[in-house]
């Protein structure tokens, strides 16, 4: 794989003005969805985030907590019932380039080969193949595609699916990458590379990433910030601050995993999320 | 009776073309490449491939069985035919005074196809002339008639005598056989009888084969074939035909996909759209559009309008629902990653729910194309001037039946040229589909 370093990272992008670009800010959202027999589900309640330009922060917690709507509306594929997304100051009112998105699986187009995929944020944005030609040319490089720029979507593999999915989401060079459970789909083996990969390109780009996952060690080699989230109503249940993605950028994971709090911590979380799902689970037959 | 020998047939014919295919060619029946490491095949339909060698056989099987029933100059083993050529046989009259006498009937039995036959020259045969006898003694005299295979004849055999059915002539034996009027006795060659009045009558015998009014023989229908390309059929070739039926499935299918696309996204993507269509459409849909027919007709005439308008109608609301349900199958996940990567709502129609929706759209042109071309050929059995199906509604008022069968032919080749073309279009033009 090429040195990453010359990927265009937000402090050098020409075409940003000044350097210091400020924060995705989650200003008290709470999300509620009325039901057809009148009741309804919160699915959110005053989640407030502050997240700095730059930060890895992976959602972890159990199903029903709310972490893929907060995805969405950050990508604002939904309004909030209450609250506000500021990115860069700017309310997010609907979808943008400023915010990508990597799908778990899916979201390619099929019809289109591997570099007309990645190069699809440029085209719509007008920009001439020409011109964008080097940059989607060495995202492929850097996701490990660069053969296979001519391939159709379904002679991939479902790992180097997903590194179709990174490039074009980076082709764009969005302030801010989203990701719902990218990597959830892949086998073990893959998903440990893909996972490297996330931190490489993280470190390289500068990028404010927000990853959704259902792997709680996935959270902690992903997640300079972790937030476990509850259910009903969903809400930010506890925040840990964490050294293993930093420590993770360009080494080896799986000796990331021998760190001494490594284990402890994921044994807490484990445990946490556990409980609430004990917590669920009673409730559920407390009301059938 | 017939129809029970040929299915009685058929079946034998299904196992035992493959108890002795599997003896003579045991390759054929060999699991190929890594379906032989299967041990499980029965009950799991991808280890099962089409048997080439059954395939071959079963076309052999129903054009040896179409040879078989018919009087088709093919040298393949054939089932007993009717009888043809010069019979004889003898009737005894009696009068009121008891004196009997004998005399001869000769039969010439000919094709009863000779009319459509040509000889050397090309031209059409004749009913040939009975045969030449002398009258003989007594009062009775001996007769000489025709009749044709398949038919019946009433032999007048008074109309020669001395002494008519009127003055007390009546017949009393055949071939030496007494007989009463309401009997008949078998001879080889047909059957004699008398009828309720006493007139003999004689059936050439038929066998098992079909008169070609019934079924023609194959070559029969070739000739028809390649007479129908040269001389054509009222007034227009075997190609012509074709090709005005074919005209107006591509026209109406066409317009109807023209139409009934747009119409289906913006069902998709808009609720006024959908609300709008959805009543006709539900409406419309379970009509089919031979019931449409007569209306056209009284609208458009017989001509090329209301064809066109038909096939239109026929092909729409299917490409509508096709391209609607192409547009649901869009999965959410590729318009909100279409939407996060900058695409206006342009961009995505055109981008992602056109290329998207191609798959399902294709699937509704294959079941518009089969639709449209078995309304064409309907519609044009109901009134057109010229067309495959007008073509075969004319041949049958006429009884020809062989042009009926090319007619068929035609009609069930073009269909099946129709679904190959559109499955390779397919393939060409929508390669990712299954895959994902």
């Amino acid at each position: 794989m090429p040195t990453l370093f010359s990927l265009k990272s937000r402090a050098t992008h020409p075409g940003k003005k000044g350097i210091q670009v400020s924060g995705l800010l989650i200003n008290d959202i709470s999300m509620r969805f009325d039901l057809p027999n009148g009741g309804h589900v919160q699915a959110l309640k005053n989640v407030t985030l502050d997240i700095k330009s730059g930060e890895l922060m992976s959602v972890l917690g159990p199903s029903g907590c709310g972490k893929t709507t907060l995805l969405n509306i950050v990508a604002g594929f939904l309004a909030p019932t209450e609250g506000t997304i500021e990115l860069s100051g700017d309310v997010v009112t609907g979808p943008s380039p400023q915010r990508g998105m990597v799908f778990q699986q899916g979201a390619l187009f099929e019809w289109m080969n591997v570099r007309d995929n990645v190069s699809f944020g440029p085209d719509m944005k007008g920009v001439s193949r020409a011109e964008s030609k080097e940059n989607v040319e060495h995202l492929l490089e850097v996701v490990g595609l660069q053969d296979f720029k001519e391939k159709a979507i379904y002679e991939l593999s479902g790992g180097m699916q997903q590194r179709v999915a990174l490039a074009r989401c980076l082709a764009n060079d969005p302030d801010v990458i989203l990701m719902d459970e990218p990597l959830g789909a892949l086998d073990a083996l893959t998903r440990e590379k893909m996972q490297s990969l996330v931190l490489d390109l993280w470190k390289d780009t500068g990028k404010t990433i927000i990853l959704i996952t259902h792997s709680v060690e996935e959270a902690l080699l992903l997640g300079e910030r972790l937030l476990v989230m509850a259910p009903r109503p969903g809400r930010v249940h506890k925040e840990y601050r964490l050294p293993f993605a930093e420590l993770g950028v360009g080494a080896d994971l799986r000796e990331v995993k021998k760190h001494k709090d490594y284990n402890s911590t994921r044994e807490e979380i484990l445990e946490m999320i556990w409980n609430m799902e004990e917590e669920i689970m009673g409730r559920t037959e407390e009301s059938a | 009776m017939t129809a029970l020998l040929v299915l009685a047939l058929y079946i034998g014919a299904f196992f035992g073309s493959f108890y002795i295919a599997k003896a003579l060619y045991k390759s054929a029946f060999e699991k190929k490449g890594f379906n032989k490491l299967k041990t499980v095949t029965f009950g799991d339909e991808s280890a099962i491939t089409a048997n080439r060698v059954a395939s071959v056989i079963s076309v052999i099987a129903v054009f040896w069985m179409w040879v078989a029933f018919t009087n088709s100059s093919i040298p393949l083993p054939k089932f007993p035919g009717p009888y043809s050529g010069d019979m004889t046989f003898t009737y005894t009259a009696e009068l009121e005074d008891g004196t009997k006498d004998d005399a001869t009937v000769s039969m010439r039995v000919y094709r009863e196809d000779i009319q459509q036959t040509l000889d050397a020259e090309g031209n059409p045969g004749r009913e040939p002339a009975p045969a030449e006898i002398e009258p003989g003694d007594g009062f009775a005299k001996n007769d000489s008639l025709t009749v044709a295979r398949y038919s019946f004849k009433v032999v007048n055999v008074w109309q020669n005598d001395d002494v008519s059915k009127k003055d007390g002539s009546k017949i009393v034996a055949i071939n030496g056989n007494p007989i009463a009027p309401g009997q008949e006795i078998s001879v080889p060659e047909g059957t004699i009888g008398l009828t309720d009045k006493g007139t003999p009558t004689f059936e050439p015998a038929v066998g098992l084969r079909m008169a070609r009014l019934y079924l023609p023989a194959p070559e029969v229908v070739l000739q028809r074939f390649i007479w129908l390309n040269k001389e054509g059929y009222q007034g227009y070739t075997l190609l012509e035909h074709t090709w005005f039926s074919l005209k107006r499935v591509v026209l109406g299918f066409f317009i109807g996909a023209i139409v009934g696309i747009p119409i289906g996204y913006a069902m998709g993507l808009t609720g006024w759209a959908r609300g709008w269509f959805d009543p006709i459409v539900e409406f419309m849909r379970p009509i089919p559009p031979l019931a449409l027919i007569p209306l056209i007709i009284i609208w458009f005439g017989i001509g090329e309008v209301g064809k066109v308008v038909l096939l239109f109608l026929a092909a729409l609301w299917i490409m509508i629902i096709a391209a609607r349900s192409g547009v649901s199958g869009v999965a959410i996940a590729k318009v909100h990653a279409a939407y996060s990567l900058g695409a206006s709502k342009w961009q995505i129609l055109s981008k992602v729910i056109v290329p998207n929706s191609l798959p399902d759209i294709f699937t509704g042109a294959r079941v518009a194309m089969g639709v449209c071309w078995g309304t064409v050929v309907a519609a044009e059995l109901v009134a057109a001037n010229v067309g495959l199906g007008k073509m075969i509604v004319t041949a049958s008022k006429f009884q020809l039946t062989d042009i009926i069968i090319v007619g068929i032919i035609v009609i069930g080749v073009i269909g099946f040229a129709i679904e190959v073309g559109m499955r390779a279009l397919e393939n060409w033009l929508i390669p990712w589909k299954g895959k994902v």
